[in-house]
């Protein structure tokens, strides 16, 4: 048994990073997430592993800081909320490009523009569909509680590292705001070796320079490492999807809900039940990879599918791409910063089934 | 005496630093790039830290500046080196970390990183070449370009009321405590190679001393962008660009030594 | 007091003949070569009056692409 504390969603992503062995914070204050790096500078980490933490100048920097630093082969991660999240896109797609292993945090906020710094889901398809320039894609995590908040830093760290490839954390204003009870593991040391073939160390005799870079100015190759990461990416979708499954058993109806959402629509099930609809609850933990496999089984069998986001409906296209017009797909969802109640989605499921 | 009997091993006085690779360089002929290049490369080998340096290429003429210089390198996203740099830093300390950058990359689109690293006093170096122009996309109009100067964007000069001024991003960051050393060189003849091959030397050894960033600003010419021959490029920049970016040291030690 | 005799080997490949070179060499000891170009299509230098050559490296100092080595002799 690890040892327990009391916390906020925000402070367990800081103290797991920390314990994670993380190398390096990069980060900007954007509200609802600056209690990471608070939680982080008061802690100061310099002095429990050695890891550094700086705060940038924007998010702009912040992101590119996390670029070099991967660079070299170090765990680095850095965080914010929507609008400093669109700001890192450009340094995303780079390090996408690059292929380079970091963690990115969004507790996202209701937008669009600078929104409101309440509660939202409306960052999905820039989180899961690219969200930068070009084709890539990011490995998507969404922590449903302060528990996994704190889990997703090392397990995102492992991922990134596996396939070289930008983690992001994709979680929202609730989550990283609520205070619940979270067990942490030992400290992890931080890494001292560095001995694979794409980390800059300094070119010694026995060996190339070595060059990280998106560039290619040949189109044939360039297309090459496109495929490569297609590859890539065909590989996590096959080996890294992750989901969790409630009341799905003997459902006539599945709600597809992440993050927040999904727990609030915990307590739609039970009150579905109540009122005598076998409803169940699908709720992905990655987001990219999608389990699009999960629910065109599931689709073999129930129904319809509810996607319940705070959103306009966007996870919902995803929902209905693995459906593939089985069976009705619909959504439901309050935004713009409002949090849905576990009644509204029942009344949403209910005029859902209406249609 | 024959050629045969000078051009012999124990005879040789100068040759291509071997901490360059051996591509072809990319530059059009006669752009100072190259003598850049060299001198950066000829302070490593001759500081011996080729396994202790990590540089940052920028976005620019000198996308490619990794593949000549013969050091770990990693290309940053436009105007970003300097970020990039303090990340590779802040987590490698011992390492010698420079940034190469033309003045779009570091005094446009970059100006915030470059005045926050400048700022923070990160203890990297920044060799920063100003040719007044954006060479690679064709010679448009640069924060550093001249008034009255013509571009591909200014085609009938730069006019300070429609466009701005141009900017002396060297003079404002020597203004920062977290400079140590500044300066404004060129490498258009063989005194000031000399000269500015003094500074970059000084400003890779500052890196020992953790005191603070040092900034090495290359006035350069740019060719093709001026349409005009190196060497009378290099004659225009003399007369034009030097009286606006004078040469020689802004900052020692720390210490402003011109205002 | 003793004279110093210079020589510069060129790397046809790598000049681009933009005359720096030229215009920088003390003793106008380097020349384009004329109606003759290497496999990029650049002209190149060449030593024209080699027996002026005092090895001063100012050439190679100031050579933007690493085309010339130099030597250098006490005669």
């Amino acid at each position: 048994m690890g040892e327990l504390k009391l916390m906020k969603g925000n402070e367990a992503i800081a103290e797991a990073a920390i314990r994670a062995g993380v190398d390096a914070y990069f980060g900007y204050p954007i509200t609802p997430q600056s209690e990471i790096m608070e939680y982080l500078a008061s802690e100061q980490p310099e002095k429990r592993t050695g890891m550094v933490l700086l705060q940038a100048e924007s998010e702009v920097a912040a992101i590119n800081m996390v670029y070099g630093a991967a660079s070299t082969g170090k765990k680095a991660m850095t965080s914010s909320s929507s609008p400093g999240i669109s700001l890192k896109m450009e340094g995303i797609s780079y390090l996408a490009g690059a292929e380079l292993p970091c963690l990115i945090v969004n507790v996202v906020r209701g937008g669009p523009g600078l929104g409101t710094i309440q509660p939202s889901q409306a960052d999905y398809f820039q989180a899961v569909k690219g969200g930068g320039h070009g084709d890539y894609r990011l490995i998507v995590l969404a922590p449903a509680s302060v528990q996994e908040m704190a889990d997703f830093v090392g397990l995102g760290f492992d991922l990134a590292f596996k396939y070289r490839n930008p983690v992001m954390i994709l979680s929202d204003g609730v989550i990283g705001q609520m205070m619940e009870k979270v067990e942490f593991g030992e400290q992890q040391p931080r890494r001292t070796k560095f001995d694979e073939p794409w980390m800059l160390t300094g070119k010694t005799p026995d060996r190339p320079h070595r060059i990280v870079t998106s560039l290619d100015l040949e189109a044939v190759q360039m297309e090459k490492h496109n495929l490569d990461l297609q590859a890539k990416y065909k590989t996590i979708r096959e080996n890294e999807v992750r989901f969790e499954e409630i009341a799905c058993d003997d459902a006539d109806y599945i709600m597809v809900a992440y993050g927040s959402s999904a727990r609030i629509c915990q307590k739609t099930v039970k009150l579905a039940r109540e009122s005598g609809h076998k409803l169940g609850l699908l709720r992905p933990i990655t987001l990219y990879p999608f389990p699009s496999e999960r629910i065109s089984q599931l689709a073999d069998k129930v129904k319809g599918f509810l996607s319940v986001e705070m959103s306009s409906g966007q996870m919902v296209e995803d929902v209905m791409l693995a459906v593939n017009g089985k069976v009705k797909v619909g959504h439901y969802g309050r935004y713009g910063g409002v949090i849905h109640s576990p009644e509204q989605v029942l009344c949403g499921f209910e005029e859902f089934l209406s249609k | 005496m024959e050629l045969k009997d000078i051009i012999k091993p124990e005879n040789l006085v100068y040759k291509r630093t071997e901490c360059l690779t051996d591509k072809v360089l990319s530059y059009c002929p006669g752009c100072g790039h190259g003598t850049a290049h060299r001198l950066v490369m000829e302070t490593i080998e001759e500081l011996g830290i080729q396994s202790e340096t990590i540089g940052v290429a920028s976005v620019g003429c000198s996308v490619l500046s990794y593949d000549f210089m013969d050091v770990d390198m990693t290309g940053a996203a436009h105007g970003r080196a300097t970020a990039v740099a303090t990340g590779i830093k802040r987590c490698n300390p011992e390492k010698y970390v420079f940034t190469y950058q033309g003045d779009g990359d570091l005094a446009a689109i970059g100006t915030a990183e470059t005045i926050h690293a400048c700022n923070r006093g990160e203890n990297i170096t920044i060799i920063f070449i100003n040719n007044g122009i954006y060479g690679m996309t064709g010679g448009q109009m640069a924060p550093t370009t001249l008034l009255g100067m013509k571009s591909s964007t200014t085609p009938y000069g730069r006019e300070s009321a429609l466009m701005g001024n141009p900017i002396k991003i060297t003079e404002l960051v020597a203004q920062l405590p977290g400079t140590y050393f500044v300066t404004r060189q060129s490498v258009h003849t063989p005194a000031n190679v000399r000269k500015a091959k003094k500074a970059i030397m000084k400003a890779f050894d500052n890196q020992k001393l953790k005191k603070g960033l040092s900034f090495v600003e290359i006035v350069s010419n740019c060719n093709s962008g001026w349409k005009m021959t190196p060497v009378t490029a290099n004659k225009w920049m003399e007369d034009n660009m030097f009286p606006f970016y004078p040469l020689g040291d802004i900052k020692v030690d720390g210490e402003l030594v011109k205002k | 007091m003793a004279k110093m005799r210079g020589a510069v080997v060129v790397d046809v490949e790598r000049c681009k003949g933009c005359e720096l070179c030229i215009v920088n060499c003390p003793q106008n000891v380097l020349a384009n070569i004329a109606a003759q170009v290497n496999s990029k299509g650049y002209p190149y230098v060449y030593m024209k009056n080699p027996g002026d050559c005092t090895g001063c490296t100012n050439c190679a100092v100031v050579c933007p692409d690493g085309v010339l080595t130099v030597y250098r002799v006490k005669e």
